[in-house]
């Protein structure tokens, strides 16, 4: 298998080897070595936190350049329902859609037209009564992701639906071949990416073999000169609306957009990544059984809490609100009867196996046992001097091999005590020596 | 349990319903790390909190025991509350006597009982009125 690509990345420059990002990883994937934060990779999930929380900016996404666009004949702009809340001063989704094609895109796709045919597809399945319940929306990759690691008895409850981004892509492209003529790899479908997570799904997709989507721009990137085009387009004047979605496809870039537009009265949606967590934890032990739907964003107010936007989440969505009261309820919605096949998942989302420390069971059971007998040995003050998270995850660093007991710092300070004591009645017993002389 | 089986103790307090449920999530976490199937460590997650939460509700607190080996986990949860005064009607799901305060909150549904046998391989209920309760649940580790 391939390595698995992660957006998030360290700049090793940056780093000064504070474990800010050690201590706040939801799911303890990094550690300071050599005075480095390192992420171990196959605990990852790309969620953004510690990009969030690091005080030196050594945390980055890694995403295309905006100038990667000149490789394609016709390019295809997908922009993200929470792209639209960026800006201020908008009344409608036209200014942006004018100044995307200003910087060189030849077309629009709104993501959010496309979250409309996925949430008509989950209300169809949820009525057809086959799904397990409460069904998990799928949308969020680093949500996806952590039930693959953490909580793999719950994949069963994933909705099984392409994420709007994957769908918007498909339909994209077919629309561009079909207005251009040219060959589907001469179309370029180009997403603004709020967060790593979507950037790392394009490039591991889950759900589906290969991703529609040929680059991830991120919103930090393209904002400015994005800006600038908008200014321009304003004093131009913009043409009529052309956008083609309404409040119920925009909505899902605010937690509880895509709960509520499943119409059912019983959902839950939680956002930011500590409480979905706690949300799946309930959900593991069937303490949710009464939900229809459960909706999780691993940003805290859903995809506009993204760490590549620049807005604050909570500004943003209410200026998404505001804009979402210009439009109808929806403009996008399924022909036919059943719910397309090209809209379902078509490649299995496993189990990730990261947790279990060994593949025997026994030797799983013995390491545990001396993960125990070391974690008594600590101090239990969780400083993350060591480098990890805490006393707990440096015992199991060290019974895995990753990590010894002299990165304990009160360890070794017991150790120098422990040689300082013997060193000193070593000196009086050579001065009586001496002295005898 | 064998000799070589991981041992675990946890104090339950009374009364408190935002602690209730670290036995079991603490339990969960390790059997992950094991490796044990998924339906495995679903099972016993679901019937160690409903006997933590029973402590909390019925028994101000207890102490819970927990030994996992390869075979199986076996949890022993000991109170010093009133005793189960009639086991057979307490095994009967919806049969509760918690105050309404507790149902206020969500909890006293007369579930308790019935899910740990439910999400159990093995239940033992030892009650005397007035001096305790000792419920030893075992889960079998499927391979």
């Amino acid at each position: 298998m391939a390595e698995y690509f992660h957006s998030v990345t360290l700049d090793k420059d940056a780093c000064r080897g504070c474990i800010t990002c050690v201590k706040r990883c939801p799911t303890e994937a990094i550690r300071v070595r050599d005075g480095k934060a390192r992420i171990i990779a196959e605990r990852c999930i790309d969620c953004g936190e510690c990009i969030r929380v690091c005080p030196h900016h050594a945390k980055h996404a890694v995403t295309d350049p905006l100038s990667e666009i000149e490789k394609y004949k016709y390019k295809v702009v997908l922009p993200p329902p929470s792209l639209f809340g960026q800006y201020k001063r908008q009344e409608d989704l036209e200014l942006i859609r004018a100044a995307l094609c200003e910087l060189g895109f030849d077309a629009v796709y709104e993501v959010a037209a496309a979250a409309e045919l996925v949430s008509d597809a989950t209300r169809r399945m949820l009525e057809e009564g086959e799904l397990i319940k409460p069904v998990i929306s799928s949308a969020c990759p680093a949500v996806l992701r952590l039930i693959r690691i953490r909580f793999p008895h719950l994949l069963k409850n994933v909705l099984p639906l392409s994420a709007p981004m994957e769908v918007a892509a498909r339909l994209a492209r077919e629309k561009a071949v079909a207005v251009t003529g040219f060959k589907p790899e001469e179309i370029g479908i180009v997403f603004i990416t709020p967060c790593p997570a979507k950037a790392t799904a394009i490039k591991n997709p889950m759900g589906t073999e290969i991703s529609g989507v040929d680059l991830a721009v991120s919103v930090s990137e393209i904002y400015p000169a994005l800006l600038t085009a908008m200014n321009k387009c304003a004093l131009e004047g913009t043409g009529p609306d052309t956008s083609q979605s309404g409040r119920m496809g925009l909505s899902w870039g605010n937690s509880g957009g895509e709960a509520a537009a499943t119409f059912t009265v019983r959902y839950l949606a939680a956002d930011g990544i500590e409480n979905v967590i706690k949300v799946l934890e309930e959900m593991e032990d069937d303490r949710l059984a009464d939900q229809d739907f459960v909706e999780l964003n691993a940003c805290p107010a859903g995809c506009v809490g993204g760490v590549l936007n620049i807005e604050n989440p909570y500004v943003a969505a209410t200026r998404m609100k505001h804009l979402r009261s210009y439009r109808p309820v929806a403009c996008n919605n399924l022909s036919g009867d059943s719910v397309p096949k090209e809209l379902l998942w078509d490649a299995e989302v496993a189990p990730i196996d990261a947790l279990r420390l060994d593949p025997l069971p026994e030797r799983s059971l013995e390491m545990m046992r001396e993960i125990e007998k070391i974690e008594k040995s600590l101090y239990g003050l969780d400083c993350g001097s060591c480098g990890a998270p805490s006393c707990r995850a440096l015992a199991e660093d060290i019974v895995l091999g990753f990590s010894t007991e002299d990165a304990c710092i009160y360890l070794l300070k017991d150790k120098v005590d422990a040689v300082r004591s013997s060193m000193l009645s070593l000196k009086i017993d050579s001065r009586d020596k001496s002295g005898d002389k | 349990m064998s000799e070589n089986s991981l041992h675990y103790h946890y104090v339950v307090p009374g009364d408190d319903f935002t602690r209730a449920g670290i036995a079991s999530s603490a339990v969960k976490k390790t059997l992950k790390q094991l490796g044990i199937y998924p339906e495995t460590v679903r099972k016993l997650s679901i019937s160690l909190f409903e006997g933590e939460i029973n402590m909390v509700i019925h028994a101000d607190g207890g102490e819970i025991d927990v030994w996992i080996d390869d075979e199986k986990i076996v949890a022993e949860l000991v109170d010093k509350g009133p005793g189960i005064e009639n086991i057979e009607l307490a095994m009967q799901e919806g049969w509760s006597t918690a105050s309404e305060q507790v149902r206020g909150l969500g909890f006293g549904a007369g579930m308790g009982l019935p899910n740990m046998k439910k999400y159990s391989d093995e239940l033992i209920i030892d009650s005397t009125v007035g001096v305790g309760t000792k419920v030893t649940l075992i889960v079998n580790i499927v391979k």
